[in-house]
Formats: C-alpha cells, sequence, structure tokens
C-alpha cells in the first residue's frame, strides 16, 4: 500500500541541500512568449557560471532547483521567472536577462528592478507586492504557479492525496456526500448545481457499475480556467475524482478533455499514468477496497458537448447530441449505468473541502454561493491573466483593482473607457457600468440576465459594437449547434442573419422586435443548454444597449464606428504626406504625392485599419 | 497494391490499439487523422466495416466535429484564433491580412500550391495573449497583421 508520508519524507530529504528554486512559468501563455527557451538558457548559463542547478529533486542534489509550472495567472506579463524562498517575481523575461538573474538574484541575492512589476513607478517584488496578486485569494489555483505539475511526487509532499486518503480509508460514501452538501459547493462548469445533491443522486442508484466524468471540454471562447488548472494542478483533479468515485461508488472514470489543449491532454496524461503507478489509482486504493480506474480521453471540437448528456455520446463514440431530461445522467449515464459529471474546477477544489472541512469552505463566499471562483479576465484590461476571487467580488473590485483598468485602442489605461463586460461567454450576458458593483455570485448574475458560466470576463471598452458582439456570439453558436431541435438550428441561423442586416444597415425597426421574438422562442423551445442560453447576448445587449441597435437601424450609424458597412475612413489635415499608410495599405487604396495630404479611394478600401494603426500623426479618422 | 497495403495496415495497427471496440471511434478517427492529416474516404469505410457499424455512423461523426476533416491540408496549417478575446482585440485584421499575403480568395482556405492552409478556430484558451494564432504546434501572442506577415516572410524562407 501506498505510504504518503514516506514519500514525503523522501522528497524533504532530497531537497535539504536545496537553498533556492527557480521556477519558470510553462503555461500555455508563457510557452507562446518563449519560456521553454528561458528554462533551457537556465540550465546552459548556469553550467557556464558554474552555480549548481538542478532540474530534479534527487538526493545529494545541492545548490538551486530549477522547475517548470504550470500558469502563474499574470498571463499577459510572461514569460514569468519565480524565485524563491525570496519570493521574487520577474515579468517578460528573455533568455538575454539568464545571465543578469543568476548572478545577481541567485548569487548574490540582490534585486533587478527593471524586470519586477512596476506600480506607478513603484518596484514590486513579487506576488505580495504585486496588485493583479494581492487582491485575489488564491485557493484552487494556488498550487498552479508553484509546483512543478509533471512529478506525483512533490504534490504528495505539500500535503497532496491526504484528502484522498481520508475520504477511501476513513469515512463512508454518505459522510463524503454529507460534507460536500454542508460545504453547499456549487458546480463550477456553468448553472451552478450544488455538487452534494448531484453526488447523492448517483449514491442512491443501485447499479453493478457506476462511472464518473471530469468535464475538461472547456470551449467558451474567453475562457481558460480548466486549461490553466489541468496544465497546472492534473494531480488535484485526480484526487478529486478519487474522492467522487467513493462517494458516488463509480469505479471507472473518464477525464474529457478539449483536443485544442496540446499541453493539457498531455500534462493529464502524465498524471493519470503517474497516480496509476503509485497505486493511487487502480485497484484497493488506500487498502479501502475501494477500486477506481481512470482514462483520458481527447474531445473533438464540439461545443455542445460541454453539454453532460451530449458528452456522454461522445465518449460512446457517438454524434454528441443530447437527449430530453429525465432520465438524468446520476439515474441513467454512460452505456446507461448511473453516471456524474463534474467540471475541473469543481473537482480541484473537492480535496480542499474534505481537508479543512464545510465550514471553512463557507466562510468565503456569499450566503448562496460559497467558496472562491477562477476566471478569466480578458480583453481591454490593463493585466489580463487568471484569477481567483471570492464569490461575492464586485466587477468593479476585479476590474479596476486587480487588472488595472480598462485601456483604450493604443493600450493606455484613462478613466471613461469602460463600455461592458461580457461574462458566461455565449450563454451569459452583457453587463454595463450600472452593474460594476454587483455582487458577482450564482444567483445574483442570473437576476440580471447573465451567469456565472464558466468564468469567462471580457472586457470591453467604447471601442467595441455591442451589436456585433451579439452577432459574434450567435455565429459562434449557430456554428456550434448540433442541429437536433428546429429553434436551435433554424432560430439561432435566422438571428443571426437579423443581426447581420442591423450591422449592414440593412434592417429596419421591425427587425430589432422580430429579433427579440425569436430570441425568447429560441430560449424556451431548445432541449439542451446550449440552445436555451444562445439567445443570451442577444437579450442581454437589447437590454442595456438599445440605443445602440436604434442607431444602427434608424440612422444607419454604427456608433461605435465598428461596423465596416456603416462607416468610411477618411485622412484629415492632420496629414504630412509621410507615405507610411500608401506603403502598408494592403488594398493599395491610399494614394498621394510625398508631403502631400494623401487620399483613400473608398471603393477599394477593405477597413482593415492597418492605415489607422500605422499612422503616427493621427491624421486617419473614421466617419 | 502496394501502396494500398501500407495505406489500410496503418488503420489495421490503429484498430488493433482500440481492439476493434466501437466506442472507441473518436480516438481511432484522431488516430487516423494524425497519421494522414485528414480522413480518407475509403479509409472511413474501412473503418466502418471492420468496427461492424455503418459507413452513415462513420461519416456521421466524422462531419459532426470540428477536429476532424474530409479533405487534404497544407503544409502548414495557421490556426487564427477567433474567441471573445481575440475578436475584441481585431482578430479580423489578422485574417484579413494573411488571407491577403497568400492570396487567397473569400471562400478559399489553402494556397494553390497547398502549403498554407488558414483555418479560423473559435478559441485557443490563450486568451491573455490575445490576439492570437497557431503555426502547426506553435503558439504566437499578442499578433498584429505586420508582424503576422512578417512571420510568413520567415517561413517561407
Amino acid at each position: 500500500m501506498i505510504d504518503l508520508d514516506n514519500i514525503t519524507r523522501s522528497v524533504k530529504k532530497a531537497g535539504e541541500n536545496i537553498t533556492k528554486r527557480i521556477v519558470v512559468c510553462a503555461g500555455t501563455g508563457c510557452v507562446a512568449g518563449g519560456s521553454i527557451k528561458v528554462f533551457e538558457s537556465f540550465i546552459i548559463v548556469a553550467k557556464e557560471l558554474g552555480i549548481s542547478v538542478c532540474v530534479e529533486l534527487k538526493g545529494g542534489n545541492i545548490g538551486t532547483l530549477l522547475s517548470k509550472s504550470g500558469c502563474q495567472g499574470f498571463c499577459q506579463k510572461g514569460p514569468l521567472v519565480n524565485i524563491l524562498p525570496a519570493e521574487i517575481l520577474y515579468i517578460n523575461v528573455k533568455v538575454d536577462d539568464v545571465k543578469e538573474i543568476l548572478e545577481k538574484s541567485i548569487k548574490n541575492n540582490s534585486l533587478i528592478d527593471r524586470l519586477c512589476y512596476s506600480d506607478n513607478g513603484k518596484v514590486c517584488k513579487g506576488q505580495n507586492e504585486i496588485p493583479f496578486y494581492k487582491k485575489q485569494h488564491r485557493v484552487v489555483i494556488k498550487q498552479c504557479g508553484v509546483m512543478d505539475p509533471e512529478n506525483i511526487e512533490e504534490y504528495i509532499s505539500i500535503g497532496g492525496y491526504r484528502a484522498a486518503e481520508k475520504a477511501c480509508a476513513e469515512m463512508t460514501d454518505k459522510e463524503i456526500c454529507d460534507v460536500v452538501l454542508a460545504a453547499g459547493l456549487r458546480g463550477r462548469g456553468g448553472g451552478g448545481f450544488p455538487v452534494g445533491k448531484k453526488w447523492n443522486l448517483a449514491r442512491n442508484q443501485t447499479a453493478s457499475k457506476k462511472y464518473i466524468i471530469c468535464n475538461g471540454d472547456e470551449g467558451d471562447p474567453g475562457a481558460f480556467m480548466d486549461r490553466s488548472v489541468m496544465e497546472g494542478n492534473p494531480h488535484g483533479i485526480i484526487e478529486g475524482l478519487v474522492i467522487a468515485a467513493k462517494a458516488t461508488g463509480a469505479d471507472e472514470g473518464y477525464v474529457y478533455v478539449r483536443t485544442e489543449y496540446a499541453l493539457a491532454v498531455k500534462r493529464m496524461k502524465k498524471a493519470v499514468k503517474d497516480a496509476s503507478d503509485i497505486k493511487v489509482l487502480g485497484k484497493n486504493i488506500f487498502g479501502s477496497g475501494h477500486n477506481f480506474t481512470l482514462h483520458v480521453m481527447e474531445g473533438a471540437g464540439a461545443f455542445v458537448c460541454g453539454e453532460e448528456i451530449a458528452l456522454i455520446a461522445s465518449v460512446e463514440g457517438k454524434r454528441g447530441m443530447p437527449l430530453p431530461k429525465p432520465p438524468f445522467p446520476a439515474q441513467s449515464g454512460l452505456w446507461g449505468k448511473p453516471t456524474t459529471i463534474n467540471n475541473v474546477e469543481t473537482l480541484a477544489t473537492i480535496p480542499m473541502i474534505i481537508n479543512y472541512g464545510a465550514d471553512v469552505f463557507r466562510e468565503t463566499g456569499t450566503v448562496s454561493s460559497h467558496g472562491t471562483k477562477t476566471f478569466a479576465l480578458t480583453g481591454h484590461v490593463l493585466n489580463t491573466g487568471l484569477i481567483e476571487v471570492p464569490l461575492g467580488s464586485t466587477l468593479r473590485q476585479i476590474i479596476f483593482d486587480i487588472s488595472g483598468g480598462v485601456t483604450d485602442g493604443k493600450g493606455s489605461v484613462k478613466d471613461g473607457n469602460f463600455k461592458a463586460v461580457q461574462i458566461g461567454g455565449p450563454s451569459g450576458g452583457c453587463l454595463t457600468e450600472e452593474h460594476l458593483d454587483l455582487s458577482l455570485d450564482f444567483d445574483s448574475l442570473k437576476k440580471v440576465g447573465a451567469m456565472v458560466g464558466s468564468g469567462g470576463l471580457v472586457v470591453m471598452n467604447k471601442s467595441i459594437c455591442m451589436v456585433n458582439i451579439a452577432k459574434f456570439f450567435m455565429q459562434f453558436t449557430q456554428n456550434e449547434s448540433c442541429g437536433k431541435c428546429v429553434l436551435c438550428r433554424e432560430g439561432i441561423k435566422q438571428m443571426l442573419l437579423m443581426l447581420s442586416d442591423i450591422t449592414e444597415g440593412k434592417a429596419d425597426e421591425d427587425t430589432i422586435s422580430l429579433l427579440e421574438e425569436l430570441a425568447r422562442a429560441v430560449q424556451i423551445g431548445s432541449l439542451c443548454g446550449l440552445g436555451k442560453t444562445a439567445p443570451n447576448p442577444v437579450l442581454s445587449t437589447l437590454k442595456y444597449f438599445r440605443n445602440e441597435y436604434d442607431a444602427h437601424v434608424k440612422e444607419k450609424r454604427c456608433p461605435a464606428g465598428e461596423c465596416k458597412s456603416l462607416i468610411n475612413y477618411e485622412i484629415t489635415d492632420k496629414c504630412i504626406g509621410c507615405t507610411v499608410c500608401a506603403v502598408k495599405c494592403p488594398a493599395k487604396a491610399i494614394s498621394g504625392e510625398r508631403r502631400q495630404k494623401h487620399k483613400i479611394a473608398i471603393v477599394k478600401c477593405v477597413k482593415c485599419d492597418i492605415c489607422i494603426k500605422s499612422c503616427k500623426f493621427n491624421a486617419i479618422e473614421i466617419v | 497494391m502496394d501502396s494500398n497495403y501500407s495505406k489500410f495496415k496503418t488503420v489495421c495497427r490503429i484498430l488493433k490499439e482500440n481492439s476493434f471496440d466501437k466506442s472507441k471511434l473518436i480516438p481511432i478517427l484522431q488516430a487516423v487523422q494524425e497519421e494522414y492529416k485528414y480522413l480518407p474516404k475509403e479509409i472511413l469505410v474501412f473503418i466502418a466495416l471492420s468496427l461492424n457499424t455503418s459507413p452513415a455512423g462513420v461519416y456521421g461523426v466524422a462531419t459532426f466535429f470540428s477536429h476532424f476533416t474530409l479533405k487534404h491540408k497544407g503544409r502548414h496549417i495557421i490556426k487564427i484564433c477567433d474567441g471573445i478575446a481575440c475578436h475584441v482585440k481585431k482578430s479580423n485584421s489578422l485574417i484579413n491580412a494573411l488571407k491577403n499575403k497568400l492570396g487567397l480568395k473569400e471562400a478559399e482556405y489553402s494556397t494553390k500550391d497547398v502549403f498554407f492552409t488558414i483555418e479560423t478556430v473559435s478559441c485557443l484558451g490563450a486568451c491573455g495573449l490575445a490576439p492570437v494564432f497557431l503555426i502547426d504546434e506553435d503558439i504566437y501572442g499578442q499578433m498584429t497583421p505586420d508582424k503576422a506577415v512578417e512571420l510568413i516572410d520567415k517561413i517561407m524562407e
């Protein structure tokens, strides 16, 4: 039988002579920025400088440990390098900076100011001083960005799999469900259904075989929390699954990962293999007599497979199409057997509840929504990235305190840039300035026509046309509709066509009322969550940005200057004839003599914005 | 005959690895696509017969999921993210710039020499770096049309 304490002791012993640790972020964002090259360069340069750096925690190693981590959250400032125990966080680290870091921060313990985040000129040493981190409450993603996600022993050494051991060896299935129910944990994948209730439903089924599925098919555009957790803390999810399996009586499970998330697939597979090797998964786990085998399955790119029954169909090798409920998956799911489906983040929260109890979990959050929630903060904000805050935090705290404010087209923060925030992806809605102080929890969001959803937060500045955003989401849901229900298949398509007409100036006032009517019909008449929530972006923009719709149909004008059919470009007198725009224009629509005001041929112009971006004199305007 | 044999040999291996299990159709198609870069029609029929299921069923699954393709794709695949975060950061101008650069018309996605294929995908989950795109396996973030065109030039060299 596996002995967690023994592993912990041996990891601690191996690390006895390790005095420092360099953690290079290897989340998707930082990898895109070149963090792997930075990692490799640390090994080479350390050798050149004669600094003892090892990449593995083995007995006899001395000096500094160099390791990779999952997403540290501060994506826009990547590649990130964290130095422990000094807790220094360096941002935008390039290969050229490696030598300086090794010489100054590792050898001499000094800080390199230019690589630190600067908050209005004040140098911030690490996460404790950076506003982006300081104002968060990181619990679920706390370990992402610190530990090595590919090292199971390290996970165990910081207390991992203790909750699984406790649940398997000391608790009954009912006790586990009771704790989760008492904690009031609600599903983090969208609807916010109480997890304890779901587990109890499955637990009470009498069947010879039960399944559990982790839904890692995060298809929401603008959301990447599940990805970050799978990449940064895969063992946390497996531990949650082991507990869930014990609680519901399942002996087989699947982790369904989106195929686009190559790194998450790789790390989940490795984690499952490692956990099976040390017998955290398999037969007679922790000597409790409980068996549980886990498979990793890659999705194949269908948003609708986020829906439980559609997901089950695709695991069975069929097209991912939903069916009417009941029966619920808890009664009859995968191959007709009781099946529990939980989201990645939900499962990653479970070990904490088992370890510390329901009361500790209930300390954060609101009366009806307990705990914390991760959000993917993107769009026009100063600092984009992955954040975790207690449920009940306000949009104002998130947008202005944590992420540093709303940016304009050139990336600088000014007051009054904020226009709207889209929350919860295609199933959610758009909120405005009046909602900035609204408490973000499952119930209050539902009241204003939005939802927590998977937790995507897209902040938009004044340059964004809300009709266009509604159209964008309709385009997405139209592509992703499985086509089973007429209202979803045809209705969404017609809604998209109406929205296209509005943005192209071909619609009248009747179009808007027809659009609204159809949106309500699709909401009522669709079978699954995709169709039922697809009209949300349209209805919420109609509610809060009606004047923009009106401007499009009545005045044939796009107030944000975004809808291509309703705008034109013009070169003003500020033009000094530098020819940059004419050279850059891909359509060759700009002409003019050097040092003379240029002209745009409207017929040729493809309205690509390249001229506006390339003009140093702000001489091109949208009219 | 020889080329046919090698064609089916790979599929047979994949089918065997998945123990001819009907429920593993999606992993099977994924592995096949990995090998051939697309799903050839005769292979789909072969899979259906081997799994004792209908070709229509296999075709149905292959066309339902966006990851699968029945057309041959270019040597380099450029996946431009058009998720909401990239969209508000003007991923459209990236698409236009790249299509212009590669001389692709409205509905064309592959260059004539099938060297490049452009696809838009719904979200790559690297929203913090929007707008992003993927060339083969490498992800490029905080892109501008200029930088994108430069990158293509480099690959063409």
